[in-house]
């Protein structure tokens, strides 16, 4: 497969995972806003998105306030983001659509309908349509997508591409979000445990859609400990860090080829200090910093990744 | 002079319907018209949904647009057909030697068949390929040859196109489209398939493979997907089953060239490529082309590549060359051409000058190395104001111009607003070179929708129609 092509794959399917998981950051914060009462709090909460999505910067550099309104048209709707689910939504078609030829043309309606429709929203649609429903909407369009995907593309190179953009992507966005408590402050320290606290971990749960799972494996209360532990090191959800990075190891074992293997090794040391972790010891040594650290091994990975396959510097030097 | 009588495919001068058209005039005589209208909805559904468009230039960028199709077939006889696919082996045959001859002997010129400066001082004369011999000779491995038909219902070449002709794409959709609406149509006569035509595309590739190379891989390179004729590039390439590439994706090391691939560099052997000479290396023509592939011109001169078509084709095809190709057939194989060409005037001949000058509104005048149908005068319909534009143009430099009577084009009836109606058209065959000259019957058939236009170019409003050789 040429490179581009597979570039452009997985790319697709990174943007169209991105879009979903800033859906689910925002479902999330929009719903926590609607517990605090204190209105200074509320705006708090919209500090939470942008921290987790790596876009305070780019944000204050274009609005002096943090408030609902803005962070959700910067992060849903703006044109001039990169990374909003718009963009997101505009860059997955178009990579779709210069290689429509590999994909299948159930894959390629879903996104250029996805599109079409993504064009004509604006605020006071999104607004209209509910804000939740809209988000829900976007998921939903990910869900398909990934359906249509798993149901008629061939299992061949282009498949593999495409779902190593999706479980990189994710893996990245699951990390953000279970950060996000260490971006959102509690009201007062006395809150920790409180009533508060609880949604808020609950929220975190309910965004990457494991609250029925956490349920069925402890059997218990909410407790950040077996939150992080549910997210981070079980290997049967499918949001998990450790089910990503099982999938990205087996697939970039599928695909190596004679420059790729430090990427394999990379990915493989990742996921067995995901598969042997113990979560006391991620807690020993900061939460925060233990995903600050996955992120940068994920974020190296990557880079990897581009330079075995995609990069542009490939030479025949070792053309047998 | 009067105005020459119109040739109408389907019936004639009698108002009888020509023998070639009688299967499909019964079944449109049978067919109910809301059948056909309904059928005629079903077709522009699915052209829009498979995304058979094409980029229009100078409108806002991504505009993609359907070329619009019509139900009504262009029937061409059988033993017509036969005589013009000998008239057009000959005339491809002849540009070859052509072609081969200039870059390296000269014979032709030698003979004072054409003036030097003619082809010496043709921009399209590329000095790169002098001396440089390519597989089996063949240059234009891929050709359009533009065809019409004037009021006495003889076909005559109108154009050679021996670049990167595009529009195959569209006569093969158009002939799925026809088979899946009216099936009827096809068990009721013989109508020559033409769904073939990518395989015998990639045999002529194949065959094109430099020296020793058995198992040739063969790439599609493409300017990318902002070009009008993506859709038809992605379309061969899926069709042949090789790989899309652009420029990017190739890369030469060695005078060999290879594309990056998943598993690392792969060699290539033939490149189709749809990039002007221009555009293909930015090391040989064009500096400023990112479409290209440094080094690419090097490979190939070495031999170790194939380009298809040949760099330096252009020299053959352009309008100010196109007068003399009779005169060219007859050189190499002492031959008379089967076509005639369209009698051309040259504006840098001082008496043709003058002629021209005093016949504008009868004449067709044409930029000699344009195309799209963008820098031309159709006398008969322009203006007096447009005249006297193009006046001065032709003036500042006649070299840059020829003329041709204005053919009427024969018509052919056509879906409109107002029902059926004759609309002009031309055709368009593509002829492979290979081992041997192949084509599938036909062409593309170009209508031009506007009543009484004679500019058929898709970009210009044209539409397109199924062409049917019967027996």
């Amino acid at each position: 497969m040429l490179s581009r092509t597979a570039s452009l794959l997985y790319w697709m399917s990174r943007y169209v995972e991105r879009a979903e998981n800033t859906a689910r950051i925002l479902d999330v914060a929009y719903r926590m806003s609607l517990l605090t009462k204190d209105s200074d709090l509320q705006d708090q909460e919209w500090f939470a998105p942008l921290n987790i999505t790596g876009t305070l910067f780019p944000f204050s550099g274009r609005h002096s306030l943090v408030c609902a309104k803005e962070v959700l048209h910067f992060l849903a709707l703006d044109a001039d983001n990169p990374s909003s689910i718009y963009n997101c939504a505009r860059q997955a078609r178009e990579n779709a659509r210069t290689v429509r030829g590999t994909i299948t043309s159930e894959m390629w309606e879903v996104l250029n309908a996805t599109w079409l429709e993504m064009q004509n929203m604006d605020e006071d649609r999104m607004y209209a349509k509910g804000i939740s429903s809209f988000f829900e909407w976007v998921k939903e369009r990910s869900h398909l997508f990934r359906g249509v995907t798993f149901g008629t593309i061939r299992r061949d190179e282009a498949f593999q591409f495409a779902r190593l953009g999706t479980y990189m992507e994710r893996a990245d966005n699951t990390a953000r979000i279970l950060d996000v408590k260490y971006h959102v402050l509690l009201p007062s320290v006395t809150d920790v445990g409180g009533a508060v606290d609880y949604y808020q971990w609950s929220a975190v749960l309910r965004s990457v859609s494991a609250f029925e799972s956490y349920r069925k494996v402890y059997r218990d209360t909410v407790t950040p400990l077996k939150i992080a532990e549910l997210l981070i090191l079980r290997d049967d959800i499918p949001r998990s860090l450790r089910f990503c990075m099982r999938d990205v190891a087996d697939i970039l074992r599928t695909v190596e080829n004679r420059i790729s293997l430090e990427a394999t090794r990379q990915a493989g040391e990742i996921h067995a200090s995901l598969q042997f972790g113990r979560i006391t010891d991620v807690f020993d040594y900061g939460l925060h910093e233990y995903l600050t650290r996955f992120l940068l091994s994920t974020d190296r990975l990557g880079a990897e990744i581009n330079s075995s396959f995609f990069a542009p510097q490939l030479k025949p030097a070792d053309e047998p | 002079m009067p105005p020459k009588s119109l040739y109408n495919e389907m019936y004639d001068a009698s108002g009888a319907v020509r023998p070639h058209y009688t299967a499909f005039h019964e079944w449109l005589s049978h067919t109910p018209a809301e059948k056909i209208a309904q059928n005629r909805q079903a077709a522009d559904l699915m052209f829009h949904r498979v995304g058979i468009t094409f980029a229009v230039y100078g409108e806002s960028s991504g505009t993609e647009r359907l070329i619009p199709f019509d139900i009504v077939p262009n029937v061409i006889a059988g033993q017509t057909w036969d005589l013009l696919s000998r008239g057009l082996s000959q005339r491809i045959r002849a540009l070859n030697a052509f072609l081969h001859d200039v870059y390296h002997g000269q014979e032709i010129l030698k003979a004072g068949v054409l003036p030097r400066e003619k082809v010496l001082g043709n921009s399209q004369f590329r000095r790169e390929m002098v001396g440089v011999d390519v597989p089996g000779g063949i240059y234009a491995h891929v050709a359009g040859i533009d065809l019409v038909k004037d009021a006495d219902g003889q076909y005559y070449v109108l154009e050679d196109n021996l670049r990167t002709p595009s529009g195959v794409s569209y006569l093969l959709e158009n002939r799925k489209m026809m088979m899946r609406l009216f099936p009827e149509l096809f068990s009721a006569q013989r109508i020559r398939p033409v769904d073939h035509y990518p395989d015998m595309l990639l045999e002529t590739l194949r065959n094109a493979a430099p020296f020793g190379v058995d198992h040739p891989t063969i790439v599609v390179l493409t300017p990318g997907h902002f070009n009008s004729a993506y859709f038809e590039h992605a379309f061969l390439a899926q069709q042949m089953g090789v790989e899309l590439v652009e420029g990017a994706d190739l890369f030469v090391q060695d005078e060999t060239v290879f594309m990056r691939t998943t598993q690392g560099p792969q060699r290539v052997d033939v490149v189709y490529r749809r990039i002007d000479d221009d555009f293909l290396d930015p090391l040989a023509f064009r500096t400023d082309s990112m479409l290209g592939v440094p080094g690419l011109m090097g490979a190939y001169r070495a031999g170790r590549v194939t380009l298809a078509n040949a760099v330096g084709t252009g020299v053959a095809d352009d309008k100010s060359i196109y007068p003399f190709v009779p005169d060219i057939i007859r050189f190499y194989f002492n031959e008379e051409p089967l076509i005639p060409n369209v009698h051309t005037y040259m504006l840098d001949n001082p008496d043709d000058l003058a002629y021209v000058l005093e016949h504008m509104h009868e004449l067709v005048i044409k930029e000699a190395q344009g195309s799209g149908g963008y820098g031309m005068l159709v006398g008969p319909t322009s203006t007096k104001d447009e005249r006297e534009r193009f006046r001065q143009r032709v003036l500042d430099a006649p070299e840059r111009y020829i003329a041709q009577p204005t053919l009427s084009l024969s018509a052919c009836p056509t879906f409109t607003t107002g029902g059926l109606a004759p609309r002009h058209i031309d055709l368009r065959p593509y002829v492979l070179t290979g081992k041997s000259v192949n084509f599938v019957p036909g062409g593309l058939t170009r209508v031009a929708l506007r009543e009484g236009s004679l500019v058929v170019n898709s970009s210009q409003g044209g539409g397109v129609k199924d062409t049917w050789v019967v027996d």
